[in-house]
């Protein structure tokens, strides 16, 4: 067995595998955090200000909608090399899994914010008519009410997000990000072995494959409808 | 108990004012159950909702039990609300909570209850409704009915004073209509609770509303109590309703009875005088002849009442009509 996967692939180096796998795990993992962190408040905010809705406020929604807009239009290795000077102020280097996850939080997090924001928007608005007749403030409609309501689909959010997250790790790999796309470029593109980078495909497909089943599990059991 | 003082309300939808409540006066007493009957767009969802603030009056006074509820600020506004239960034609409640959660949801909102406290009044909400057995299913495995049993607990669970049902039995069936409304009339009776209720259907106004109002284009056009504007409607759209709800056809209603004899009246009973045997001492006294042309026997609430058309042939006719206007009868000489 041994012998005849070092035959099919001769360059593929194990352990580097094996780490490369790790830092891409724990890209996505901070990463998935952070935007779940920042993008969460954020689409609560877009929901609440948005035209017809609770907080209807044109200018901040207009002005919150633009960045997002901004944002989510700067194709993500742009976004990279923009990023790298903030990166260093943050993390102190624009190298490894620390200089990677500030981009790809600021690249998730507008994504994100607009998929909750979607999210919320499904909520029955008899419910929030239910819920502020009962004399509940903005705050107890969105903590008891919203939130609880659009559970299965900011689940759904969650794991689109995780999924984009992980070819943005890929492509991350070019600015020296590490992880298992900065192995596909530096083996399989640039040193021209192609049994490297069919290994990194099949696991980035496995890791999206798991992260799509397991997210899809949540909202089946979250749905109460 | 609730008061209107001119209030009034406008949508503005692209620059113009759309006036979807003509300035309205409106006095609504203690432990009454009233009924606003309208077609879609009449007003009368934004009338009710101007009752709990969820509409804000573009002009006007309303005070509940004294309380100048426009006037109230957003803090002040909540509370008030707590004591205002709501129901809805789509029951709204929250599908990702359990039926016990969903009547405490109003409680925990309120804060005012410990977690124990919140617990048994829960199970003595669902026991009145009869869901004791329900407690931890969600909303998606009840049935229409059921679910706005849960909606009637959930909006009992603060002890309001108020209860305001927007459509309440527009989405089920006659025979869950019926039973919800026999709860409502239960609960207005057991609790003593002010019960304002909105409906396009007259059945509903019928089995359980004291007073009515009739709404049409943003303003009452009819108001009484409900033998009253049932038996003698007068405005075209409450004669509408009242033909709907008695099944009558255009055609039938249009009738004059061209092909009929003799003097045609119609008689309409109320309370003890349903039962009496009016017709038959009336016909031996005058010896005049009748024959029912058309006729219905019913309740309204609690009250029964029949109305009859009659030609009357034969006999003393002047006698026999002064007969029926001697006794507790209402009386209409249609030719």
């Amino acid at each position: 067995m041994d012998a005849l996967l070092t035959r099919l692939l001769p360059n593929v180096d194990w352990a580097e595998i094996g780490y490369a796998s790790l830092d891409t795990l724990s890209m996505l993992g901070g990463s998935l955090l952070f935007t779940v962190i920042l993008g969460l408040p954020l689409g609560v905010l877009l929901f609440l200000t948005g035209p017809r809705q609770m907080f209807e406020q044109k200018a901040l929604y207009g002005g919150l909608s633009l960045l997002v807009n901004i944002l989510r239009s700067v194709p993500f290795v742009i976004l990279l090399i923009l990023m790298i000077p903030f990166t260093v102020l943050v993390t102190g280097t624009s190298l490894g899994v620390a200089g990677a996850i500030p981009p790809l939080v600021v690249g998730a997090t507008p994504f994100f914010a607009r998929l909750v924001e979607t999210a919320l928007r499904e909520v029955d608005r008899g419910i929030i008519e239910a819920t502020q007749a009962m004399g509940a403030s903005t705050r107890q409609i969105v903590f008891n009410a919203l939130l609880p309501e659009a559970l299965p689909g900011i689940f759904a959010a969650v794991t689109v997000t995780a999924i984009t997250l992980v070819s943005y790790t890929a492509m991350s790999g070019l600015i020296g990000g590490g992880g298992l796309g900065d192995l596909a470029v530096r083996y399989g593109y640039q040193r021209y072995q192609p049994d490297v980078m069919a290994v990194t495909v099949i696991l980035l497909l496995v890791l999206v494959q798991i992260l799509q089943s397991v997210g899809d599990r949540l909202v089946v059991h979250f749905s109460r409808k | 108990m609730i008061n209107f003082h001119q209030v009034h309300k406008a949508y503005r939808v692209s620059g113009q004012d759309i006036p979807a409540l003509r300035p309205t006066d409106l006095q609504i007493g203690r432990g009454e159950v009233f009924g606003i009957i309208g077609h879609s767009g009449a007003g009368k969802s934004t009338l009710l909702r101007l009752i709990n603030r969820l509409e804000t009056p573009s002009g006007g006074r309303i005070e509940i039990d004294g309380e100048e509820v426009t006037a109230l600020d957003a803090a002040g506004l909540r509370r008030f609300r707590q004591r205002v239960g709501m129901i809805f034609q789509h029951f709204n409640l929250l599908s990702s909570k359990t039926v016990a959660d969903n009547v405490a949801l109003p409680l925990k909102l309120a804060g005012e209850l410990s977690r124990s406290a919140i617990n048994t009044r829960v199970a003595e909400l669902l026991a009145r409704v009869g869901l004791q057995d329900h407690a931890n299913k969600y909303p998606a495995q009840l049935s229409g009915g059921q679910k706005q049993r849960v909606g009637i607990a959930r909006a009992l669970a603060t002890e309001p004073k108020i209860l305001l049902c927007d459509e309440a039995t527009s989405a089920l069936d006659p025979q869950t209509t019926a039973s919800v409304l026999q709860l409502l009339a239960e609960i207005n009776r057991e609790l003593g609770l002010t019960i304002v209720l909105i409906t396009h259907e007259m059945d509903v106004i019928r089995r359980v509303c004291d007073r009515v109002a009739v709404m049409d284009a943003g303003s009452i056009v009819e108001l009484g109590p409900v033998a009253q504007v049932f038996l003698h409607p007068q405005h075209a759209t409450t004669k509408r309703f009242v033909q709907e709800a008695e099944q009558v056809d255009e055609n039938e209603q249009h009738d004059d009875f061209a092909h009929v004899q003799g003097r045609i009246l119609r008689l309409t009973f109320q309370g003890e005088a349903t039962y009496a045997p009016l017709l038959g001492s009336v016909a031996r006294e005058t010896g005049v002849d009748y024959s029912i042309l058309a006729g219905r026997i019913d309740r309204i609430k609690d009250t029964p009442y029949g109305q009859l058309t009659l030609a009357l042939t034969g006999g003393d006719l002047d006698a026999a009509q002064a007969r029926f206007a001697a006794a507790d009868v209402h009386l209409e000489v249609l030719r």
